[in-house]
């Protein structure tokens, strides 16, 4: 495959943030008919040289040259970015949760008839922009009735669909499974045998193997090199990125003792169901136990989550914890029984943008003392400290509002939220998203050291190797039920494969 | 790479820098204009000038500001009906002390009862608000309509005047203490507010809830009960303001206690750097929102500016004020000060 000429070329970019500079005389090249990586860790400053592309934000100083254009070009937004033939997906999904599909898909270039919005045809282009990534959705509901993935999707859906010189994704693929990947993997394959450069973030090294021509890496805001793919080995690149020799396919699995039917179990649910989110479904958790779910998009993986920690209220079945029946009328219940549960939705159910770091990090801590009891200013300080340094949260100060920080850190705080709250039993919505490959690892290893220490857990990920890594037994999910387990050996990439295709029932 | 070095803020990046900033210009044109602006002499035993003028006028404004920046933290709306549960609570008070010579009833009993009142207010505006659902403005717009009806209802439609001089020291002075009593209940509803904001969690949670509620309610927060405090909280500073109110005059006026004050009071609220949209929050700033409102009123009238067209000038310096405050403004100084203090490169520290 030939890559063609230089359509877009960023020369000595640099940015300041109030006393943090995000990017420092970075350059950037990118070719027509190239899928180029932008890889770094978390903080890197990955998401702003986009956003200063795009004109999502301003930059201090430097060049954007565009071909065709004699000039360099400044974009102030990111409307003028698409106009100049950039489309963009960013990291946080910017749709409008409370508008339908189709209206999302096209907000601002509506087909009209008459001088009036023309649904039909929305609706069936919107149908028809989905298809190319193989989603089959109503188009008609709003959009917040659907899962990240899918949100995720109808973002790509919509960039793909605009895109004419340049299509930029932002972690496109952070809480997409294999399957739609591919799909995504599909349509950029042959966007760029049309000739258009696409400029692709992940944290998977894997995908930037399989798609990327071409990857630069950034490390601290300052440029480390552009590198052609198949001339730098993934140890090479992981090196390049976190400034030193790193193993992150270090051995990490779990010893699956086998289940002498004697562990202690902490949480058993029979039948309990939620209509209309998550049919009447059985399930244990053991001490010890890091229990996987593992579905499709839409198979009701994080509506089982809901429902045991009463994000979503129950109607039916019964829940026993720690040997006792348990209702949960709020997550107040919950976290004061020693729940705590880290949802996927980071923008809409995690942070709390405004507050500090710190904040952020002793709320769910502080909500289960009580309003009375504050925790004082010190203990606070000690806390954020402590996961600060534990997870290498990337952050200019405790105090700094945590909407400042990079995706990867934001999900870090959050984590950090729930570990502070030592909880018995903790669910896992997709901890890793966004989180860089050195980080991730360690999550995955406290994961299991928790688990080792007679946690009870369950754990989401739409990455099957981290599930493979970290779970001792799987649950599989399918139309919103659950329809078989995995465990011990039987956990295979293979199995579990099959097992959400549906092919046959474990 | 564990923190990334701590850099001083701007002096522009402090929340309260603009809000200061306002109501230092206008009194600097009150220096101009008025040389003794600043003056405070003792007459009759008691604190006299254009400051203490301003603060004791003030103090009504400033507790219903603090009511406010709550309601407008915890739901991003605001409470329309504080000047017509002024007049209410205003005219409870006075309808139970009656209008003979000695009072019907114990005089803390009637403040009580008049704060009572201003508690229903604030549990009805916030039941519809945060239990209903209904939008913070139409909820609250029933009372504003309702409030001064009812409160027409329990005068009897007839302006009432409390005849026992003590009625007055509420809005006025006790006798001996040279400091107007007003500015004394505002100082306590402030800072009483602050440290039950500073010493329980129920400040962050305020702040979380307008925040995120849905992620506030993943933690472990019931938004909705955080939300409807907020809402009887304010029920009872309205109620608070408007006894201040009908003691100032010992009448009341149910037609003209706390007209349009509900205006002046979420302005305040703006005025003081606070977003209307809720979430973060300064009580100091919505504090310093009241007294610039008011020290600006003082000033208009002390350059002889008619009553009638007050409003007039009153707007056009809001307009400024506001403008000041605009985001893009607010852009405009952020990139200066970056400039005069260039950031440097974020070191890592292993
Ligand atoms: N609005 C902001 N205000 C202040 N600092 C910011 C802001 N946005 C980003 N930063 C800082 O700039 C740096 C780079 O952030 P950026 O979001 O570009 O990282 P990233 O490479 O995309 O990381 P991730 O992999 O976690 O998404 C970080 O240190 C971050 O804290
Ligand atoms: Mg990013």
């Amino acid at each position: 495959m030939a890559i063609g000429k230089e359509i877009l070329k960023m020369r000595h970019i640099t940015k300041n943030f109030l006393g943090v500079r995000a990017l420092n005389n970075v350059d950037f090249t990118l070719r027509a008919g190239e899928i180029h990586a932008l890889m770094g860790e978390n903080g890197a400053g990955k998401s702003t040289l986009i956003k200063v592309l795009t004109g999502a934000e301003e930059f201090e100083s430097g060049e954007i040259w565009m071909d065709g254009i004699p000039h360099p070009i400044i974009n102030r937004s990111p409307q003028e970015a698409q106009h100049n033939g950039i489309s963009t997906v960013y990291q946080e999904i910017n749709l409008c949760p409370n508008i339908s599909v189709a209206e999302n898909l096209f907000i601002g270039r509506e087909p009209k008839k008459h001088g009036m919005i023309d649904w039909k045809t929305m609706n069936k282009k919107a149908k028809e922009a989905l298809a190319v990534l193989d989603v089959d959705i109503d188009v008609t509901i709003n959009l917040e009735n659907y899962s990240v993935a899918i949100q995720q999707m109808v973002a790509i859906a919509r960039a793909v669909d605009i895109s004419s010189k340049v299509l930029i994704l932002d972690e496109p693929t952070s809480s997409l499974n294999d399957f739609e990947v591919s799909k995504l993997f599909a349509v950029m394959r042959k966007l760029k045998e049309r000739g258009l450069g696409i400029i692709f973030v992940t944290h998977f090294l894997e995908q930037v193997y399989e798609i990327c021509d071409r990857i630069t890496v950034l490390r601290n805001g300052e440029l480390v090199g552009e590198y052609e793919v198949d001339k730098l080995p993934r140890v090479q690149l992981v090196a390049r990125m976190m400034g030193k020799d790193f193993d992150d396919l270090a051995e990490i699995k779990r010893e699956h003792k086998g289940s002498t039917g004697k562990e202690e179990v902490v949480v058993e649910a029979k039948g309990l169901g939620c209509s209309g989110k998550i049919k009447p479904f059985d399930i244990t958790v053991n001490k010890g136990d890091v229990v996987g779910l593992s579905g499709l998009l839409g198979s009701g993986r994080s509506e089982l989550a809901r429902a045991l920690y009463g994000a979503d209220r129950p109607d039916k079945g019964v829940l026993k914890f720690k040997g006792k029946r348990f209702t949960s009328r709020a997550p107040i219940d919950s976290i004061r029984a020693g729940m705590g549960f880290l949802p996927e939705n980071r923008k809409e159910e995690g942070i709390i943008a405004d507050l500090s770091v710190r904040e952020n990090i002793i709320i769910a801590l502080q909500a289960r003392q009580g309003m009375f009891k504050l925790l004082s200013r010190k203990e606070q300080e000690e806390f954020a400290d402590r996961f600060i340094d534990l997870l290498k949260i990337k952050t200019a100060d405790r105090e700094t509002p945590v909407k400042q920080l990079s995706g990867g850190n934001q999900q870090k705080v959050i984590l950090a939220r729930w570990l502070l709250t030592n909880p018995d039993f903790l669910i896992l919505d997709e901890p890793t998203r966004g989180i860089d490959v050195g980080t991730k690892t360690e999550i995955q290893r406290l994961v299991i050291k928790l688990a080792e220490e007679g946690k009870a857990i369950i754990f989401i990920s739409s990455e099957i190797e981290e599930m493979l890594r970290t779970c001792n037994r799987m649950a599989i999910l399918r139309d919103s039920s659950k329809v078989g387990e995995l465990s011990g050996d039987e956990i295979t990439q293979v199995n579990i494969m099959k097992a959400i295709a549906g092919g046959t029932t474990v | 790479m564990k923190k990334i070095s701590i850099f001083k803020k701007p002096i522009t990046q402090y929340s309260l820098f603009m809000p200061i900033l306002c109501l230092f210009l206008v009194l600097i044109v009150n220096l101009i204009q008025t040389p003794h602006f600043f003056k405070i002499t003792i007459q009759n035993g008691v604190l006299y000038g254009y400051i203490i003028d301003i603060l004791n006028r003030s103090s009504g404004l400033v507790i219903l500001a603090v009511g406010m920046t709550l309601v407008v933290a915890s739901s991003g709306g605001t409470d329309i009906s504080v000047g017509a549960v002024c007049a209410l609570a205003g005219a409870v008070c006075v309808a139970a002390l009656g209008t003979g010579e000695t009072y019907k009833m114990p005089y803390i009993a009637a403040v009580l009862l008049a704060l009572l009142i201003g508690l229903i207010c604030g549990v009805f505006n916030g039941f519809l608000v945060s239990f209903m659902k209904v939008q913070p403005m139409v909820a609250t717009l029933i009372l504003f309509t309702a409030g001064r009806g009812i409160a027409q209802l329990v005068t009897g439609s007839f302006i009432l005047y409390v005849k026992p001089k003590s009625f007055t020291y509420l809005g006025s002075f006790i006798p001996g203490v040279p400091i107007p009593t007003p500015c004394f209940v505002a100082a306590f509803v402030v800072i009483l507010t602050w440290l039950v904001l500073t010493k329980t969690s129920l400040g962050m949670y305020i702040q979380s809830v307008g925040i995120n509620s849905k992620a506030s309610f993943l933690v472990g927060l019931n938004s909705k009960v955080i939300i409807f405090l907020t809402y009887v909280f304010c029920g009872i500073c309205a109620a608070i303001a408007g006894l201040i109110s009908v003691s100032r005059t010992a009448s009341i006026d149910a037609n003209n206690v706390g007209l349009y004050i509900e205006l002046d009071a979420i302005l305040a609220v703006a005025i003081g750097g606070n977003s209307l949209a809720g979430g973060k929050f300064s009580l100091a700033g919505s504090v310093i929102g009241a007294i610039t409102i008011q020290a600006l009123t003082t000033t208009l009238y002390a350059m002889r500016v008619a009553a009638d067209q007050l409003p007039l000038y009153k707007a056009i310096v809001v307009v400024a004020i506001v403008a000041i405050q605009s985001p893009v403004l607010r852009k405009w100084f952020k990139n200066l000060t970056l400039k005069l203090a260039p950031g440097k490169p974020v070191k890592e520290a292993m």
